[in-house]
């Protein structure tokens, strides 16, 4: 059992030392330096300050921070209703099945930022969408579609939607077809079979689907900084100009571990949903 | 279901693909679009294909990012499969705590990630190049394969171990002919798994990356910021076909392996 031990430690030891180097350590650098004093351009003083935090959540980056919660939310819940019927109806595609799910592979595997741009060329001002209104004279002006909210939420729904289609989709396929006869046999309806018997079976699978559509669009730059040309922004925006452009590492750093912290929160409370006797299911 | 649910969900469906295609469809087909400023239909061209072969900076970037991808590939699968057997194998005080940290890069933010780990490198005066991306992918892409490894690793009987043992293999000896070809499909998924995560992966090369290596996704961000143009829309013609090409592989590859278990 002692040599055991000793194996799996040493076995253990190459993974665990570069996750402890360039995961843990890192991550504990950020968070002392979020409360450190600002020098300015990048320079730090040990010395104990909350002022990234006060700055945190001053008017200037509460916004965003907001903003990013809620747009983040909105699309979640918009991809968990387009994701469960289109998952449900592959899941009984019978022989078109494997086709079906490769055709959700190809938009899951081609990159986020070529699928942004995509959009762009859709909802520009000059754009193909514009284009095709006013041709068939619905409008005479182009709408700006671009730089809204609105094209945000396009984006991390279609960027993110995948992510919640395909634990869904796995949830349903592994649902044991016994339970949805015996409902049958016991005379409940399809409705009521549905309500009662599929959808809290599959709810482990909405909730996956949840966590990892939410975590990825609550913290992506990308979107805002694509779609609306970095006039509306997200946690990702005010995280990455404080590191690239105004230096402030202590303001960075504080806004990232709220996010992680704002992330693992969610992830809990998502957790707390399903039945907690299988929590090693995480791994 | 019945007829009326199974059509309206087919209907449903079809939407949702047409929201999945139709955008990446318009892309592919502006990309042999004979017009710089690319939203109205001029005529057909191969021209920005060509100018894309022609283009250093991409060819560059294509070929850091598959640099990145197979050091990252054979690092992350080495010590993914190193820890999930043993995870899978062994009890030992503390599992719980290691596979948590393990868990850990499947959830945490990618940018928090980047950050981070800009703030080491800045910290050792590491300077920033192509090698400073990959330790960040295979935090990443070793977490995956750990858990498509402890998912075979799941599936897997043990009696057939424990036979070999019983006819007097040696550990060693059980783990290269009885183990190992149990688990390599999976090890093979995992390598996949980790090789297409660091080829797609941009916030973390992103941010550590150095100036002048590009990888594909940070130079693909970096034109598309700049506006649209038919060239970026050739790239991601390219590449979209790529990844259609790979899936295809893969499904075939399935669909037979599906087949060739059922007739065991």
């Amino acid at each position: 059992m002692i040599r055991n031990v000793r194996a799996a430690y040493l076995m253990l030891s190459p993974t665990l030392v570069w996750l402890l180097i360039f995961l843990v350590v890192p991550v504990g650098m950020i968070a002392v330096i979020s409360f450190t004093t600002n020098l300015g351009f990048g320079g730090i003083l040990y010395e104990f300050s909350t002022e990234a935090y006060r700055l945190a959540f001053s008017s200037l980056y509460a916004q965003a921070i907001w903003q990013s919660l809620w747009w983040s939310i909105v699309a979640t819940v918009i991809c968990g209703v387009i994701a469960y019927p289109f998952a449900y109806f592959i899941a009984h595609a019978g022989k078109w099945k494997n086709l079906l799910l490769l055709l959700v592979m190809v938009p899951f595997w081609t990159n986020l930022l070529i699928r942004l741009y995509s959009w762009i060329i859709l909802m520009n001002n000059q754009g193909v969408i514009n284009n095709i209104l006013m041709k068939i004279g619905i409008i005479d002006e182009p709408i700006t579609m671009l730089y809204t909210p609105f094209a945000v939420i396009i984006g991390l729904v279609y960027g993110f939607l995948p992510f919640m289609i395909l634990p869904i989709y796995a949830s349903i396929e592994q649902l044991d077809k016994t339970y949805l006869e015996a409902a049958e046999d016991l005379g409940a309806n399809p409705v009521k079979t549905f309500l009662t018997v599929t959808l809290p079976l599959t709810f482990p699978g909405v909730l996956s689907g949840t966590i990892i559509t939410f975590v990825p669009a609550v913290s992506v730059f990308v979107v805002t900084d694509l779609l609306t040309g970095g006039r509306l922004l997200m946690i990702g925006n005010v995280i990455r100009d404080a590191f690239l452009v105004e230096m402030n590492w202590q303001l960075g750093s504080a806004i990232s571990l709220l996010l992680m912290i704002l992330v693992l929160i969610s992830i809990v409370v998502l957790m707390k949903f399903t039945s907690s006797e299988d929590d090693s299911s995480l791994l | 279901m019945r007829e009326g649910t199974r059509k309206t969900l087919f209907i449903f469906t079809l939407l949702v693909f047409a929201f999945f295609y139709i955008p990446i469809l318009v892309l592919m087909v502006f990309s042999f679009n004979d017009s710089k400023i690319g939203t109205v239909w001029t005529g057909f061209t191969f021209d920005w294909y060509i100018r894309l072969f022609s283009n250093s900076q991409i060819i560059d970037a294509a070929f850091n990012s598959l640099f990145i991808a197979v050091v990252t590939t054979i690092i992350s699968t080495v010590l993914g499969t190193l820890a999930a057997l043993t995870l899978h194998r062994y009890g030992f005080p503390g599992k719980r705590t290691v596979g948590f940290v393990f868990y850990i890069p499947v959830v945490i933010p990618d940018i928090v990630l980047a950050v981070a780990l800009l703030v080491l490198y800045s910290f050792l005066n590491v300077k920033l190049g192509l090698a400073t991306v990959i330790p960040g992918h295979v935090v990443f892409a070793t977490s995956f394969v750990i858990l498509v490894l402890l998912a075979r690793l799941a599936g897997l009987d043990r009696a057939l171990e424990e036979a070999a043992k019983d006819l007097g293999a040696n550990e060693w000896h059980t783990f290269w002919k009885v183990t190992l070809p149990l688990i390599y499909p999976g090890i093979l998924a995992g390598a996949l798994l980790a090789f297409t995560i660091s080829l797609d992966e941009f916030v973390v090369a992103f941010f550590t990356t150095g100036p002048g290596s590009n990888t594909l996704p940070v130079l693909v961000y970096s034109m598309v910021r700049r506006g649209v143009s038919p060239e970026i829309n050739a790239l991601s013609t390219i590449l979209i076909l790529a990844v259609v090409f790979v899936i295809a592989i893969v499904g075939w590859r399935m669909n037979k392996m599906n087949k060739q278990e059922g007739e065991v």
